[in-house]
């Protein structure tokens, strides 16, 4: 019998995929990837045990953030297609639960990292949950266009949290890492912001397309990409890594900035014409995932 | 839908959660398990 029959499905206790829905699964995968990338690079090898427990602590902070972002955001994720499926908005769940689960999960993830690795790791993940959750989703993301800017120091977070884990210090390496991701975020998501901009204008959330326009959009994604292509190669430069790195950053980023290129030459102002952005917004995952992972190959290689 | 169509739903809900909580329960007490072998022999 579906519950969406029931005339109030949001009083039945959530159904268990649901409580998984609002952890943002997708979302969260990438920020275990990183996370384990500055685990597997820094030159403390933690027991298997630990290891494991420390990224299971950065997913769950991860989850903790989807679900405080979906309890603050559930009106505006009701204006949006892409978003009014989620269960607080479809209305399968209330919104105290998930801010219970939430709180619930930040604390828990947080504790168990400082009792598995040390407290700094755990000072950083308690840092990250705040900053994403009440610095980006609560202050900047209603009020500014740099909200996501800004708000990606969050996302930035586990590869240095991962380091931190192992080694219990924080040392040049994981703070270019972090500086990628923190560069990388602003062209990732306003190419997405470009082709779903109409949603965001809806729901009122001042993303770059909405305030400066398409092309002033554009013209922000080249530039980050190529002050990202810089941060890349820091590592190599630094000599924090070796020339596998270097070479396949070099490459990788080469080819983010063509894209991006193409996405400042293209004029559409139509979301259907916008394949230049959905190329980049897609290549971007692929870079993230590609570069870490060479830079792991590199170190082991090297060691 | 009657009364009795909706307890049904919520006694399978609430079933369902208790079974994994159950199970995540279970494996976070063999989780600590094995942290504090690790720490012991890591001698923090």
């Amino acid at each position: 019998m579906p519950a969406a029959e029931l005339t109030n499905p949001a009083a039945l206790p959530a159904d268990w995929r649901d409580i998984l829905a609002l952890t943002k699964p997708r979302v969260m995968s990438l920020v275990v990837f990183s996370g384990l990338c500055g685990l597997l690079v820094a030159p403390l090898v933690l027991p298997v045990v630990l290891g494991f427990t420390a990224i299971l602590c950065i997913a769950l902070g991860a989850g903790a953030c989807g679900a405080l972002n979906q309890w603050y955001e559930a009106d505006i994720d009701a204006k949006m297609r892409r978003t009014s499926k989620r269960p607080l908005p479809a209305g399968r769940m209330d919104r105290q639960s998930a801010l219970h689960f939430g709180v619930g999960l930040a604390f828990f993830s947080v504790l168990l990292m400082g009792l598995a690795t040390n407290w700094l790791a755990a000072a950083l993940l308690a840092s990250s949950i705040l900053f994403y959750v009440v610095v980006y989703t609560i202050w900047l993301k209603p009020r500014t266009a740099q909200n996501i800017v800004i708000g990606g120091a969050a996302g930035a977070f586990p590869p240095l949290i991962g380091w931190v884990a192992a080694t219990g210090h924080v040392a040049a390496l994981p703070l270019l890492l972090f500086a990628i991701i923190f560069l990388w975020t602003p062209p990732h998501f306003w190419a997405l912001s470009l082709f779903v901009r109409s949603d965001y204008a809806a729901a009122g959330i001042p993303m770059l397309p909405v305030v400066a326009g398409i092309s002033n959009t554009r013209r922000q994604i080249f530039l980050y990409s190529l002050v990202m292509t810089a941060a890349a190669l820091a590592p190599w430069l630094l000599g924090l890594s070796g020339p596998v790195y270097g070479a396949s950053a070099a490459v990788l980023s080469f080819v983010f900035v063509v894209l991006a290129a193409r996405v400042l030459g293209n004029r559409a102002t139509e979301p259907a014409q916008m394949g230049p952005e959905k190329k980049l917004f897609a290549y971007s995952v692929f870079y993230l995932f590609a570069l870490f992972t060479v830079l792991v190959a590199d170190r082991w290689l090297a060691s | 839908m009657n009364k009795d169509g909706e307890l049904e739903i919520i006694r399978k809900r609430q079933r369902e959660r208790a079974r994994i909580f159950g199970w995540l329960l279970g494996a976070f007490v063999v989780l600590i398990f094995f942290i504090t072998i690790a720490k012991t022999g890591m001698n923090w």
